[in-house]
């Protein structure tokens, strides 16, 4: 939680000026039962109805100031609190983008965006009812005693009694259910997450015909759900019950103490009234501030569920690290190359050299889960490598004082085809800001995308939807194909990047790659022999191992596993043909 | 204010609402009779302590005995309040959780049941916000409703009656001067409406914004455009703390408004109070009445502002009523008919005869396609990307029903069978697949959860998922996350097909299901499938050749038709599209 009131630091004149002039209202308010009590006391008292009169007009007047000071301190909370969820938002966001994939993949997106918009939303109100409420209330409280003390300290001493019973009542119920609401957000997100599962995977369910499975998984999580809300519902209702018998039975005893000093001629009546409304402004005070706990405690949760996503480590490698590696001769080269994603978890990678030279292409072929998108990924510095290097241009990638420096050569085509909102070109102009559009359709034609693109409404204008929902997977994965190739990039690096290709289309693909008049040094993740059979190098990997390296020819005859691979696509008869 | 009712939420959301409650009527009746009790009690306590003043006179005039007994009854008072509250409360809480318990339950039902032409079209994103969010919204208000609105409503009523008891005059003036407060409140909502408006507008642009940039995460990475995205969002986010400043601002200016007329009120009732106090006569009111008028000018005018109040956070949980109401209004598939058949144990026979369908009604898709499987056969769909092979699946599993035509298993049309049977006798795994939050274990016993350990280890087996499962964490205990979390691509679909295996039925869909495994895993599974298959019909979408080499029957399809069928060597023959597919794999690069 400190962390996220720290983000208040750059409002400290209004967190500092909200509260105050919320204590100046305060403060004239606090004067009404004087005012009131004198009215009884001198004005009925004597009969003095201009006494009277001026008393009201001066409790109207009271009312005036306590207006303005109260709208201003509505302007500096509210600034400040708009202002804090707005840093927080940005650095929350910030903080995402640089958090690594592993990460975000734990997370989702969808939880990751909860956190950012409704996370925070919920901050930034009880920020704002904080800073008005949190401090008016004590004051109030600590107030209506003081002035209670100033009428009578000896009625007054109630008061010394009720305040910290009426704080134990509160805090404690707060403190109470403060981990309560927590489990109720908890089970929230379980009916959540059974409901988002239930409609993604609709065709499952219904294949499978579980239908009735999934309501009975769904109804019960919901049960729980609701027992919960009404465990903690009946729970935290004890609160406005248990503070008015407090504060009622203490104005009972106040009127007995008083009775019992107006009989001995220490008090008047009209300062019995006074101290009564003062125990009353403390009960209206009270109830404000226990409506309003639900909210903070609320707001605690969110403040806790964006914390985790602060603790999160940012996954990126810190570029502090001095770069080893003696230079290189070639385009890209590893030397011994080791990586885990964890310290203590086991290598991804294993002691990999190979290098590629300028213009040529190296395929990179194993099983699931062998490293190989592990492996490209080192390329482009996603992640550091744990033992040994990597070098482009002859350079270890951590010497690249900017990363974007390195990232500006590469053009990497990712497994997933992700693309953005907005127009084709705009998707286009990703990879490269400065493209034109005949850039652009040179990048499409090489991806084989072109015909696709012009066959659209708007050409290069027509416009995705939100992940692409509007094209095919095999139409968004050779958008993506030509989002790389707009930058012309030095190395091109396709992660298994033809999978919803057809032969033809696939092998047209490469056909056009290697036509490219810049020569990139290409790297072809597959898992499709006849995807990388042309390559100047294939390396092949087998959990995290590097088994063999060589050309195709070569490794039909020197390596098993990659033989065993082309076997089960293409028959021996291909083999020997 | 009606206004905006009508444009928030459709009529008839009130009643559905209302129908919503009345499973509760029994609850909602005693919360509204406890919280009369809890009104009345409440406002009878200042009489009490009232009176209680007007004993104690000055120096050797207090009357301590009917102070007592005045506070005997007060402390029953107070006890009784404090119980009535809590116990409304209780009721309250009761009711609202239920409705919202079963709100969900009628909505999660009812989406059992909706066609996929609905959930195709719609974002899962935005169902699920309706199934969460909005229930969540509705039940805040819907709680706030119960225990303010009634509260407020008989609070005023019971405030006025006891003022008119005590003294008409000074009532008047109570009266004549509240109304400003609900002016004063009414005006600025009306002023900052559109304010926050524009604050939900920008706050949508920034959220489709981070939607992007956090689901594209390696995306964004890979292209250096961080710093791109964060100024973009940060450009937004200025934008946003400047609507939200407004916003925020001027409608907290209620609050001090509403409660300077308060004061109003207040000084009014001191100030008449006062001069008929001092007055005497028929007219006359005690120092312990005005002390008691004073309380209840505090609490008449509170209900006024939490009603004000209530009536918006109503509305926008009206809203959100219609929203979900919305999902539950969405059609549903068409019912089996009332003769379906059952299909039991069927041989395998599959025909399409002149099936033609579309998604869209001016995009015409397939046409007249016709297609005779006999019962045992292979049949490969093959074809370029977006040729409509994903759609004979939809179209067979009855996710879509044919626009003309029919599809016959053993001579029977599909539509005249129950969907259940149907998709019992059919085994698929998809192209995308679909794990279950749960342990490895449920996840394979999806389709027989009384699965015994012994079947469970044998499909994994079969499929090859055996040995990498042992190596999880938790073995088969292990849990796997929404999706499948921290798995492989490969590993998940070893999962699916395990969960095949575990009863594999007569008819069997496979779309590209072994595209991302590795190809050693693929043979062992290859030969797993092909005992699967045996004697049973099987149409597997694939791109590699080697299984369309096998196949009985392949389907070449082209644009939503079937252009070619036959056999490997016999449409290699003919020397079409299939040919062409087929050499350009060989192509010289």
């Amino acid at each position: 939680m400190r962390r996220i009131i720290r983000f208040i630091k750059s409002y400290r004149k209004e967190a500092v000026m909200g509260p105050l002039f919320k204590m100046l209202e305060a403060l004239f308010e606090l004067f009404i039962p004087l005012v009131v009590a004198d009215i009884i006391d001198i004005g009925i008292k004597n009969g003095d109805s201009a006494y009277i009169l001026r008393r009201c007009a001066l409790m109207v007047g009271l009312g005036v100031v306590g207006l303005i000071c109260s709208i201003t301190a509505q302007y500096f909370s509210a600034k400040a609190a708009v202002g804090l969820a707005t840093d927080l938002r940005f650095a929350l966001f910030a903080h995402i983008g640089e958090l690594s994939h592993e990460n975000t993949d734990r997370f989702g997106t969808a939880t990751l965006l909860s956190r950012v918009t409704a996370d925070v939303n919920q901050i930034q109100t009880a920020t704002n009812l904080v800073l008005r409420l949190f401090l008016r209330s004590p004051f109030i409280v600590f107030g209506a005693m003081i002035m209670a003390f100033t009428v009578s300290p000896s009625a007054a001493l109630t008061f010394v009694v009720t305040i910290p019973a009426l704080s134990i009542v509160i805090f404690g119920i707060m403190l109470i259910s403060i981990p309560m609401f927590r489990r109720v957000q908890a089970k929230l997100d379980a009916v959540l997450g059974r409901t988002r599962e239930n409609l993604s995977g609709a065709r499952v369910v219904r294949a499978f015909v579980r239908e009735g499975e999934s309501i009975a998984d769904f109804t019960a999580t919901n049960a729980e759900l609701t027992h919960l809300q009404r465990f903690t519902g009946r729970f935290s209702a004890l609160l406005n019950p248990l503070t008015y018998v407090i504060i009622n039975v203490s104005i009972l005893v106040i009127i007995w103490r008083g009775g019992v000093q107006v009989s001995l001629g220490n008090l008047t009546q009209g300062e019995v009234v006074a101290l009564y409304n003062y125990m009353s402004q403390i009960l209206i005070e009270l109830i404000k501030l226990a409506n309003f706990i639900i909210l903070i405690t609320k707001a605690c949760a969110s403040g806790s569920r964006i914390n985790t996503v602060f603790d999160t480590q940012t996954g990126l490698p810190t570029y502090k690290d001095t770069a080893t590696a003696q230079d290189s001769t070639h385009a890209v080269e590893f030397r011994s190359v080791s990586l885990s994603y964890h310290k203590n978890a086991d290598h991804a990678l294993t002691n990999i050299s190979f290098y590629a030279n300028a213009g040529e292409t190296v395929g990179i072929i194993g099983g699931t889960g062998s490293g190989k998108s592990s492996l490209v990924s080192l390329i482009p510095r996603l992640y550091d490598v744990t033992e040994g290097s990597v070098t482009v241009d002859g350079r270890d990638v951590r010497a690249f004082a900017d990363p974007q420096e390195l990232r500006a050569k590469i053009g990497v085509v990712p497994q997933k085809a992700e693309l953005f909102a907005g127009t084709v070109r705009d998707n286009l102009r990703f990879g490269n800001e400065n493209a034109t559009d005949e850039d652009c359709r040179e990048a499409l034609r090489a991806a084989q995308a072109l015909s696709f693109v012009e066959s659209k409404e708007g050409g290069l204008d027509f416009m995705l939807e939100q992940q692409a929902r509007n094209l095919s997977g095999g139409q968004k994965q050779r958008l993506t194909i030509a989002r790389a190739l707009v930058r012309k990039p030095e190395i091109l690096i396709l992660d298994d990047s033809a999978s919803a290709l057809d032969y033809a289309t696939d092998a047209a693909l490469r056909a056009a790659i290697a036509a490219l008049p810049y020569h990139p040094t290409v790297f072809i993740v597959s898992q499709r022999t006849a995807s990388i059979r042309h390559a100047d190098r294939i390396v092949v990997l087998d959990d995290g191992a590097m088994v063999g390296l060589g050309t195709h020819k070569e490794l039909l005859n020197s390596c098993a596993i990659y033989r065993e691979i082309h076997e089960s696509q293409f028959g021996s008869e291909e083999v020997l043909a | 204010m009606s206004n905006k009712i009508k444009n928030r939420a459709p009529k008839g959301t009130m009643r559905r609402v209302l129908t919503y409650l009345a499973g509760y009527r029994i609850y909602l009746a005693l919360s509204l009779l406890l919280s009369l009790a809890t009104v009345a009690l409440t406002l009878w306590l200042p009489v009490l302590v009232g009176n209680a003043i007007d004993l104690i006179v000055g120096k050797d005039a207090v009357d301590f005995d009917g102070i007592f007994k005045i506070f005997k009854t007060a402390v029953l008072v107070i006890a009784a309040t404090a119980i009535f509250q809590w116990l409304m409360n209780v009721c309250n809480n009761k009711m609202t959780f239920g409705i919202v318990r079963n709100i969900r339950n009628d909505a999660f039902r009812h989406l059992q049941k909706v066609p996929f032409s609905y959930l195709d079209t719609k974002k899962t994103g935005d169902i699920v916000s309706r199934l969460i969010a909005d229930v969540d919204q509705f039940s805040d208000g819907l709680l706030l409703g119960f225990t303010q609105l009634f509260t407020g409503v008989m609070t005023i009523v019971g405030t006025l009656v006891f003022m008119l008891l005590i003294h008409p005059g000074i009532t008047l003036v109570v009266v004549l001067v509240t109304p400003l407060s609900l002016f004063v409140a009414a005006f600025i909502a009306k002023r900052t409406y559109h304010m926050f408006k524009k604050q939900s507008e920008i706050r949508g642009k920034e959220t489709a914004l981070m939607e992007e940039a956090i689901g594209s995460h390696k995306v964004v990475y890979a292209f250096s455009q961080q710093e791109e995205m964060l100024s973009r969002f940060g450009e937004l986010n200025e934008q946003l703390r400047d609507a939200s400043l407004q916003a925020t601002f001027f409608s907290s200016i209620t609050n001090p408004s509403t409660r300077f007329v308060n004061s109003l009120v207040y000084a009014g009732v001191a100030l008449t109070g006062a001069m008929l106090a001092m007055g005497g006569g028929g007219a006359a009111i005690t120092v312990g009445e005005l002390s008691c008028f004073l309380a209840y000018a505090n609490q008449y005018t509170k209900p006024f502002n939490e009603i004000s109040g209530v009536v918006t956070e109503l509305q926008s949980a009206l809203a959100c009523a219609a929203r979900i109401f919305e999902v539950l209004d969405a059609p549903t598939e068409t019912p089996d008919k009332e003769n379906a058949t059952v299909l039991t144990a069927p041989e395998g026979a599959v025909e399409f005869r002149d099936v033609s369908f579309s998604y869209l009604p001016e995009k015409p898709l397939i046409q007249h396609m016709s297609l005779q499987v006999s019962p045992g056969q292979r049949v490969a769909i093959v074809g370029p990307t977006g040729c409509g092979k994903t759609t004979v699946i939809n179209l067979l599993m009855r996710f879509y029903d044919v626009g003309e035509g029919a599809i016959l298993i053993d001579g029977t049309d599909i539509r005249d069978m129950t969907r259940e049977s149907l998709r019992r006798s059919i085994g698929m795994v998809l192209q995308d697949t679909v794990l279950f939050s749960g342990t490895v274990r449920e996840n394979i016993a999806f389709a027989k959860p009384d699965a015994t350990e012994a079947e469970i280890v044998a499909a994994a087996k079969s499929a090859h998922a055996h040995s990498f499962i042992k190596r999880l964490p938790k073995g088969y205990d292990t849990l796997i996350g929404e999706g499948g979390g921290a798995l492989s691509q490969g590993q998940k679909q070893l999962l699916c097909i395990s969960r095949l295996m575990l009863s594999p039925p007569p008819l069997l869909i496979l779309d590209e299901a072994t595209s991302s495994i590795d190809t050693r895993t693929e043979i062992r599974i290859q030969k797993a499938f092909t005992t699967l298959m045996q004697g049973r019909t099987s149409f597997v979408v694939a791109h590699r050749l080697s299984t369309i080499r096998e196949s009985d029957l392949i389907l070449v399809m082209r644009d939503g038709n079937i252009v070619e069928q036959g056999t490997h060597d016999t449409l290699l023959e003919t020397n079409g599209f299939y040919a062409t597919l087929y050499n350009s794999q060989f192509a010289k690069v």
